[in-house]
Protein backbone atom coordinates (compact mmCIF):
# COMPACT_ATOMS: atom_id res chain seq x y z
CA UNK A 1 0.00 0.00 0.00
CA UNK A 2 1.51 3.42 -1.20
CA UNK A 3 1.59 5.98 1.58
CA UNK A 4 -0.83 8.42 -0.61
CA UNK A 5 -2.95 4.75 -0.65
CA UNK A 6 -2.80 4.61 3.07
CA UNK A 7 -3.81 8.10 3.44
CA UNK A 8 -6.89 7.80 1.34
CA UNK A 9 -7.93 4.80 4.12
CA UNK A 10 -7.35 7.12 7.15
CA UNK A 11 -9.52 10.22 5.85
CA UNK A 12 -12.36 8.14 5.46
CA UNK A 13 -12.15 7.53 8.90
CA UNK A 14 -11.93 11.28 10.06
CA UNK A 15 -15.51 10.95 11.77
CA UNK A 16 -14.63 8.77 14.27
CA UNK A 17 -11.63 9.21 16.76
CA UNK A 18 -11.58 8.78 20.48
CA UNK A 19 -12.44 10.39 23.45
CA UNK A 20 -11.00 13.21 24.32
CA UNK A 21 -8.18 12.89 26.66
CA UNK A 22 -9.73 15.60 29.22
CA UNK A 23 -12.94 13.90 29.62
CA UNK A 24 -10.89 9.70 29.54
CA UNK A 25 -9.25 11.60 32.59
CA UNK A 26 -11.92 12.91 34.36
CA UNK A 27 -14.08 9.27 34.22
CA UNK A 28 -10.53 7.63 35.36
CA UNK A 29 -10.08 10.10 38.19
CA UNK A 30 -13.77 9.77 39.33
CA UNK A 31 -13.85 5.62 38.99
CA UNK A 32 -10.31 5.91 41.15
CA UNK A 33 -12.05 7.78 43.77
CA UNK A 34 -14.91 5.90 43.83
CA UNK A 35 -12.86 2.13 43.95
CA UNK A 36 -10.66 3.57 46.30
CA UNK A 37 -13.43 4.41 49.29
CA UNK A 38 -15.35 1.53 48.73
CA UNK A 39 -12.37 -1.04 49.17
CA UNK A 40 -11.64 1.73 52.46
CA UNK A 41 -15.35 1.50 53.48
CA UNK A 42 -15.40 -2.20 52.85
CA UNK A 43 -12.22 -3.22 54.89
CA UNK A 44 -11.05 -0.31 57.25
CA UNK A 45 -13.55 2.39 57.86
CA UNK A 46 -12.21 5.57 59.49
CA UNK A 47 -10.98 5.78 62.97
CA UNK A 48 -13.33 5.54 65.54
CA UNK A 49 -12.32 9.31 67.51
CA UNK A 50 -12.55 10.80 64.43
CA UNK A 51 -14.39 13.56 65.56
CA UNK A 52 -11.92 14.51 68.21
CA UNK A 53 -8.32 13.76 66.02
CA UNK A 54 -10.02 16.23 63.42
CA UNK A 55 -9.46 18.89 66.00
CA UNK A 56 -5.59 18.24 66.20
CA UNK A 57 -2.99 19.54 63.09
CA UNK A 58 -1.06 16.26 62.56
CA UNK A 59 -4.42 14.20 61.85
CA UNK A 60 -5.23 17.04 59.40
CA UNK A 61 -1.78 17.69 57.90
CA UNK A 62 -1.79 14.00 56.70
CA UNK A 63 -4.75 14.99 54.57
CA UNK A 64 -2.82 17.97 52.86
CA UNK A 65 0.25 15.63 52.26
CA UNK A 66 -1.56 13.17 50.67
CA UNK A 67 -4.18 15.00 48.65
CA UNK A 68 -1.17 17.48 47.86
CA UNK A 69 0.75 14.19 46.44
CA UNK A 70 -2.74 12.89 44.52
CA UNK A 71 -3.54 16.02 42.82
CA UNK A 72 0.25 16.95 41.47
CA UNK A 73 0.88 13.91 40.62
CA UNK A 74 -2.83 13.52 38.36
CA UNK A 75 -2.26 16.91 36.87
CA UNK A 76 1.69 15.83 36.20
CA UNK A 77 -0.19 12.29 34.23
CA UNK A 78 -1.63 14.26 32.46
CA UNK A 79 0.82 15.81 30.86
CA UNK A 80 2.99 13.01 30.23
CA UNK A 81 0.62 10.90 28.78
CA UNK A 82 1.07 13.23 25.61
CA UNK A 83 3.80 12.32 23.82
CA UNK A 84 5.34 16.16 23.22
CA UNK A 85 5.42 16.27 26.90
CA UNK A 86 9.04 17.16 28.36
CA UNK A 87 9.37 15.01 31.04
CA UNK A 88 12.40 16.45 32.52
CA UNK A 89 11.10 20.18 32.84
CA UNK A 90 7.74 18.93 34.52
CA UNK A 91 9.23 16.61 37.40
CA UNK A 92 10.24 19.42 39.70
CA UNK A 93 6.08 19.99 39.70
CA UNK A 94 5.92 16.51 42.06
CA UNK A 95 8.06 18.01 44.75
CA UNK A 96 5.28 19.91 46.54
CA UNK A 97 4.08 17.15 48.45
CA UNK A 98 7.44 16.10 49.76
CA UNK A 99 8.51 19.89 50.66
CA UNK A 100 5.33 20.02 52.63
CA UNK A 101 6.53 16.87 54.27
CA UNK A 102 10.05 18.02 55.08
CA UNK A 103 8.52 21.23 56.88
CA UNK A 104 6.34 19.19 58.85
CA UNK A 105 9.07 16.88 60.19
CA UNK A 106 11.47 20.04 60.74
CA UNK A 107 8.56 21.11 62.56
CA UNK A 108 7.96 17.57 64.87
CA UNK A 109 11.46 17.37 66.03
CA UNK A 110 11.34 21.44 66.92
CA UNK A 111 8.26 20.73 69.32
CA UNK A 112 8.86 17.05 70.44
CA UNK A 113 11.21 15.59 72.93
CA UNK A 114 14.18 13.61 71.11
CA UNK A 115 13.18 10.81 72.99
CA UNK A 116 10.24 10.27 71.51
CA UNK A 117 10.88 10.37 68.31
CA UNK A 118 11.83 6.47 67.22
CA UNK A 119 8.55 5.52 69.12
CA UNK A 120 6.77 8.10 66.79
CA UNK A 121 7.95 7.42 63.78
CA UNK A 122 7.92 3.39 64.54
CA UNK A 123 4.27 3.93 65.76
CA UNK A 124 1.76 1.04 65.73
CA UNK A 125 0.14 0.90 62.37
CA UNK A 126 3.04 0.47 60.05
CA UNK A 127 2.20 -3.08 58.63
CA UNK A 128 -1.39 -2.15 58.37
CA UNK A 129 -0.22 1.16 56.01
CA UNK A 130 2.15 -0.62 54.05
CA UNK A 131 -0.72 -3.71 53.39
CA UNK A 132 -3.39 -1.17 52.73
CA UNK A 133 -2.33 1.43 50.93
CA UNK A 134 -1.48 -0.74 48.39
CA UNK A 135 -4.44 -3.04 48.63
CA UNK A 136 -6.58 0.59 48.13
CA UNK A 137 -4.37 1.61 45.60
CA UNK A 138 -4.53 -1.10 42.87
CA UNK A 139 -7.42 -0.50 41.86
CA UNK A 140 -6.95 3.08 41.05
CA UNK A 141 -3.84 2.41 39.77
CA UNK A 142 -5.48 0.02 37.28
CA UNK A 143 -8.16 2.47 36.25
CA UNK A 144 -5.07 4.98 35.72
CA UNK A 145 -3.13 3.00 33.47
CA UNK A 146 -6.42 2.31 31.43
CA UNK A 147 -5.98 6.06 31.08
CA UNK A 148 -2.50 5.71 29.78
CA UNK A 149 -3.35 3.49 27.52
CA UNK A 150 -5.44 5.91 25.78
CA UNK A 151 -2.92 8.65 25.85
CA UNK A 152 0.41 8.38 24.04
CA UNK A 153 3.11 8.62 26.45
CA UNK A 154 6.72 8.87 25.05
CA UNK A 155 8.06 7.51 28.43
CA UNK A 156 5.50 5.04 29.49
CA UNK A 157 7.60 3.92 32.12
CA UNK A 158 7.41 7.10 33.86
CA UNK A 159 4.34 8.38 32.92
CA UNK A 160 3.25 4.50 34.92
CA UNK A 161 5.54 5.87 38.05
CA UNK A 162 3.49 9.13 38.41
CA UNK A 163 -0.11 6.84 37.62
CA UNK A 164 1.19 4.69 40.48
CA UNK A 165 2.21 8.22 42.93
CA UNK A 166 -1.32 9.61 42.07
CA UNK A 167 -3.13 5.99 42.75
CA UNK A 168 -0.87 6.35 46.50
CA UNK A 169 -2.00 9.39 47.01
CA UNK A 170 -6.18 8.63 46.18
CA UNK A 171 -4.97 5.77 48.75
CA UNK A 172 -3.04 7.39 51.45
CA UNK A 173 -5.96 10.00 51.57
CA UNK A 174 -8.48 7.38 52.40
CA UNK A 175 -5.94 5.41 54.80
CA UNK A 176 -5.00 8.59 56.33
CA UNK A 177 -8.81 8.50 57.88
CA UNK A 178 -8.01 5.08 59.73
CA UNK A 179 -4.72 5.56 61.00
CA UNK A 180 -3.92 6.67 64.52
CA UNK A 181 -0.02 7.36 63.71
CA UNK A 182 -0.56 11.00 62.98
CA UNK A 183 2.97 12.35 63.48
CA UNK A 184 5.14 13.29 60.05
CA UNK A 185 7.66 10.88 61.48
CA UNK A 186 5.43 8.19 60.71
CA UNK A 187 4.17 9.49 57.62
CA UNK A 188 7.24 10.22 56.01
CA UNK A 189 8.67 6.78 56.71
CA UNK A 190 5.79 4.30 56.06
CA UNK A 191 3.04 6.15 53.98
CA UNK A 192 6.73 6.47 51.54
CA UNK A 193 7.57 3.46 51.47
CA UNK A 194 3.76 1.87 50.75
CA UNK A 195 3.23 4.57 47.53
CA UNK A 196 6.44 3.74 46.43
CA UNK A 197 5.43 0.39 46.00
CA UNK A 198 2.67 2.05 43.57
CA UNK A 199 4.86 4.08 41.98
CA UNK A 200 7.38 0.74 41.32
CA UNK A 201 4.05 -1.47 39.97
CA UNK A 202 2.65 1.64 37.80
CA UNK A 203 6.30 1.59 35.91
CA UNK A 204 6.57 -1.91 35.76
CA UNK A 205 2.76 -2.35 34.18
CA UNK A 206 3.17 0.57 31.93
CA UNK A 207 6.63 -0.75 30.56
CA UNK A 208 4.53 -4.00 29.38
CA UNK A 209 0.85 -2.80 28.65
CA UNK A 210 1.32 1.43 28.00
CA UNK A 211 2.51 0.28 23.93
CA UNK A 212 0.94 2.29 21.41
CA UNK B 1 2.30 26.40 5.82
CA UNK B 2 3.29 26.98 9.14
CA UNK B 3 2.12 25.64 12.28
CA UNK B 4 -1.26 27.69 12.76
CA UNK B 5 -2.47 26.85 9.50
CA UNK B 6 -1.70 22.92 9.89
CA UNK B 7 -3.42 23.34 12.98
CA UNK B 8 -6.47 24.46 11.48
CA UNK B 9 -6.92 22.02 9.40
CA UNK B 10 -6.21 19.68 11.78
CA UNK B 11 -8.77 21.15 14.12
CA UNK B 12 -11.17 20.82 11.35
CA UNK B 13 -10.20 17.56 10.74
CA UNK B 14 -10.97 16.48 14.09
CA UNK B 15 -14.34 17.97 13.96
CA UNK B 16 -14.90 15.25 10.64
CA UNK B 17 -13.71 17.46 7.68
CA UNK B 18 -12.53 14.43 5.35
CA UNK B 19 -10.85 16.62 3.00
CA UNK B 20 -9.31 19.18 5.42
CA UNK B 21 -8.03 15.26 7.41
CA UNK B 22 -6.77 14.23 3.97
CA UNK B 23 -4.92 17.58 3.56
CA UNK B 24 -3.60 17.70 6.83
CA UNK B 25 -2.15 13.94 6.15
CA UNK B 26 -0.44 14.57 3.22
CA UNK B 27 1.32 17.87 4.97
CA UNK B 28 2.31 15.43 7.36
CA UNK B 29 3.63 13.16 5.22
CA UNK B 30 5.91 15.53 4.01
CA UNK B 31 7.34 16.50 6.89
CA UNK B 32 8.10 13.28 8.16
CA UNK B 33 8.97 12.24 5.44
CA UNK B 34 11.78 14.63 5.36
CA UNK B 35 12.58 14.20 8.69
CA UNK B 36 12.66 10.48 8.35
CA UNK B 37 15.08 10.32 5.52
CA UNK B 38 17.92 12.54 7.34
CA UNK B 39 17.71 10.12 10.37
CA UNK B 40 17.13 6.47 8.75
CA UNK B 41 20.47 6.03 7.27
CA UNK B 42 21.36 2.63 8.14
CA UNK B 43 19.98 1.90 4.50
CA UNK B 44 17.87 -1.24 6.19
CA UNK B 45 15.22 0.77 7.80
CA UNK B 46 12.73 2.52 5.10
CA UNK B 47 11.95 6.25 5.63
CA UNK B 48 8.58 5.22 3.94
CA UNK B 49 8.04 2.44 6.69
CA UNK B 50 8.28 5.29 9.50
CA UNK B 51 6.46 7.35 7.78
CA UNK B 52 3.30 5.28 7.37
CA UNK B 53 3.41 4.03 10.82
CA UNK B 54 3.44 7.56 12.11
CA UNK B 55 0.64 8.32 9.92
CA UNK B 56 -0.97 5.52 11.59
CA UNK B 57 -0.41 6.29 15.20
CA UNK B 58 -1.81 9.99 14.55
CA UNK B 59 -4.58 8.87 13.24
CA UNK B 60 -5.54 6.67 16.12
CA UNK B 61 -3.71 9.02 18.80
CA UNK B 62 -5.32 12.21 17.54
CA UNK B 63 -7.70 13.02 20.95
CA UNK B 64 -4.28 13.24 22.63
CA UNK B 65 -3.35 16.51 20.33
CA UNK B 66 -4.40 19.79 22.69
CA UNK B 67 -6.15 21.68 20.29
CA UNK B 68 -5.05 25.00 21.28
CA UNK B 69 -1.72 24.10 21.11
CA UNK B 70 0.89 23.59 17.76
CA UNK B 71 1.01 20.72 16.13
CA UNK B 72 4.59 20.16 15.20
CA UNK B 73 6.07 19.37 18.27
CA UNK B 74 3.21 16.86 19.06
CA UNK B 75 3.48 15.47 15.53
CA UNK B 76 7.82 15.07 15.73
CA UNK B 77 7.23 13.30 19.08
CA UNK B 78 5.44 10.85 17.19
CA UNK B 79 7.31 10.29 14.48
CA UNK B 80 10.49 9.77 17.25
CA UNK B 81 8.81 7.39 18.93
CA UNK B 82 8.06 5.51 15.92
CA UNK B 83 11.45 5.75 14.93
CA UNK B 84 12.69 4.50 17.50
CA UNK B 85 10.39 1.45 18.31
CA UNK B 86 11.47 0.73 14.07
CA UNK B 87 15.27 0.71 15.02
CA UNK B 88 15.11 -1.22 18.20
CA UNK B 89 12.95 -3.74 16.55
CA UNK B 90 15.75 -3.68 13.41
CA UNK B 91 18.21 -4.05 16.24
CA UNK B 92 16.96 -7.51 17.62
CA UNK B 93 15.74 -9.23 14.16
CA UNK B 94 17.99 -10.84 12.42
CA UNK B 95 21.15 -9.65 11.14
CA UNK B 96 21.55 -9.83 7.27
CA UNK B 97 24.66 -10.71 5.86
CA UNK B 98 26.07 -7.77 3.43
CA UNK B 99 25.83 -9.34 0.61
CA UNK B 100 22.46 -11.43 1.03
CA UNK B 101 20.83 -7.65 1.39
CA UNK B 102 22.71 -6.37 -1.59
CA UNK B 103 21.55 -9.34 -3.84
CA UNK B 104 17.69 -8.81 -1.89
CA UNK B 105 18.13 -5.18 -3.32
CA UNK B 106 18.78 -5.46 -6.67
CA UNK B 107 16.11 -7.47 -6.82
CA UNK B 108 13.70 -5.21 -5.89
CA UNK B 109 15.06 -2.71 -7.73
CA UNK B 110 14.32 -5.36 -10.64
CA UNK B 111 10.92 -5.81 -9.47
CA UNK B 112 9.86 -2.44 -8.78
CA UNK B 113 7.32 -3.49 -6.22
CA UNK B 114 8.68 -2.89 -2.65
CA UNK B 115 7.13 -5.36 0.71
CA UNK B 116 5.65 -2.58 2.31
CA UNK B 117 5.79 -3.49 6.09
CA UNK B 118 1.83 -2.27 5.87
CA UNK B 119 0.82 -4.90 3.90
CA UNK B 120 2.03 -7.97 6.53
CA UNK B 121 0.13 -5.69 8.91
CA UNK B 122 -3.25 -5.65 6.06
CA UNK B 123 -3.16 -9.13 6.09
CA UNK B 124 -3.89 -9.90 9.76
CA UNK B 125 -7.13 -8.87 9.36
CA UNK B 126 -10.42 -10.38 9.16
CA UNK B 127 -11.31 -10.77 5.31
CA UNK B 128 -14.23 -8.09 6.01
CA UNK B 129 -12.13 -5.71 7.29
CA UNK B 130 -9.18 -6.19 4.75
CA UNK B 131 -11.74 -5.72 1.86
CA UNK B 132 -13.34 -2.58 3.30
CA UNK B 133 -9.81 -0.97 3.91
CA UNK B 134 -7.99 -2.26 0.52
CA UNK B 135 -11.36 -0.65 -1.53
CA UNK B 136 -11.21 2.40 -0.01
CA UNK B 137 -7.26 2.96 0.10
CA UNK B 138 -5.95 0.66 -3.05
CA UNK B 139 -9.25 1.29 -5.07
CA UNK B 140 -9.66 4.60 -4.04
CA UNK B 141 -13.60 4.39 -3.79
CA UNK B 142 -15.44 6.21 -1.33
CA UNK B 143 -17.43 5.02 1.48
CA UNK B 144 -20.77 4.79 -0.21
CA UNK B 145 -19.53 3.20 -3.20
CA UNK B 146 -17.50 0.42 -1.06
CA UNK B 147 -20.74 0.19 0.71
CA UNK B 148 -22.13 -0.26 -2.47
CA UNK B 149 -19.82 -2.80 -3.85
CA UNK B 150 -19.67 -4.83 -0.64
CA UNK B 151 -23.00 -4.81 -0.20
CA UNK B 152 -22.71 -3.60 2.94
CA UNK B 153 -24.65 -1.03 5.12
CA UNK B 154 -22.25 2.34 4.94
CA UNK B 155 -22.02 2.25 8.94
CA UNK B 156 -20.77 -0.76 8.65
CA UNK B 157 -18.26 0.30 6.20
CA UNK B 158 -17.61 2.55 8.40
CA UNK B 159 -17.17 0.40 11.35
CA UNK B 160 -14.82 -2.55 9.54
CA UNK B 161 -12.41 1.06 8.51
CA UNK B 162 -12.19 1.85 11.89
CA UNK B 163 -11.46 -0.98 13.14
CA UNK B 164 -9.23 -2.44 10.60
CA UNK B 165 -7.04 1.08 10.58
CA UNK B 166 -6.76 0.59 14.31
CA UNK B 167 -5.55 -3.16 14.13
CA UNK B 168 -2.98 -2.28 11.65
CA UNK B 169 -1.86 0.41 13.63
CA UNK B 170 -1.67 -2.22 15.82
CA UNK B 171 0.12 -4.72 14.45
CA UNK B 172 2.67 -2.51 12.09
CA UNK B 173 5.82 -4.26 12.26
CA UNK B 174 5.13 -6.90 14.36
CA UNK B 175 4.79 -10.83 13.58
Amino acid sequence: METQELIKALAADARRHGMSMAFAWSVAGFAAIAVAAIVFFLMLGARTDIAVAAQTGRFLFKFIVTIALAVSAFALLHVLARPEAEARRMLPRLAVAPALLLAAIVAELAVTPPDTWTARLVGTNSLVCLTFIPLIGIGPLALLLAGLRHGAPSHPALAGAVAGLTAGGIAATFYAAHCTDDSPLFVATWYTIAVAMLALVGALAAHRIVRW
Amino acid sequence: MDDRDLAELFRAALEGDERAYGDFLQRAAELVRAWARRRATSGRLDPEDVVQETLLAIHVKRHTWRTDGPVMPWLYAIARHKLVDALRRLGRGPQIDIGELQDQLAAEEAETVRAWEIDRALETLTPGQRSVVTAISLEGRTIAEAARSLEMKETAVRVALHRGLAAIAKRFGRD
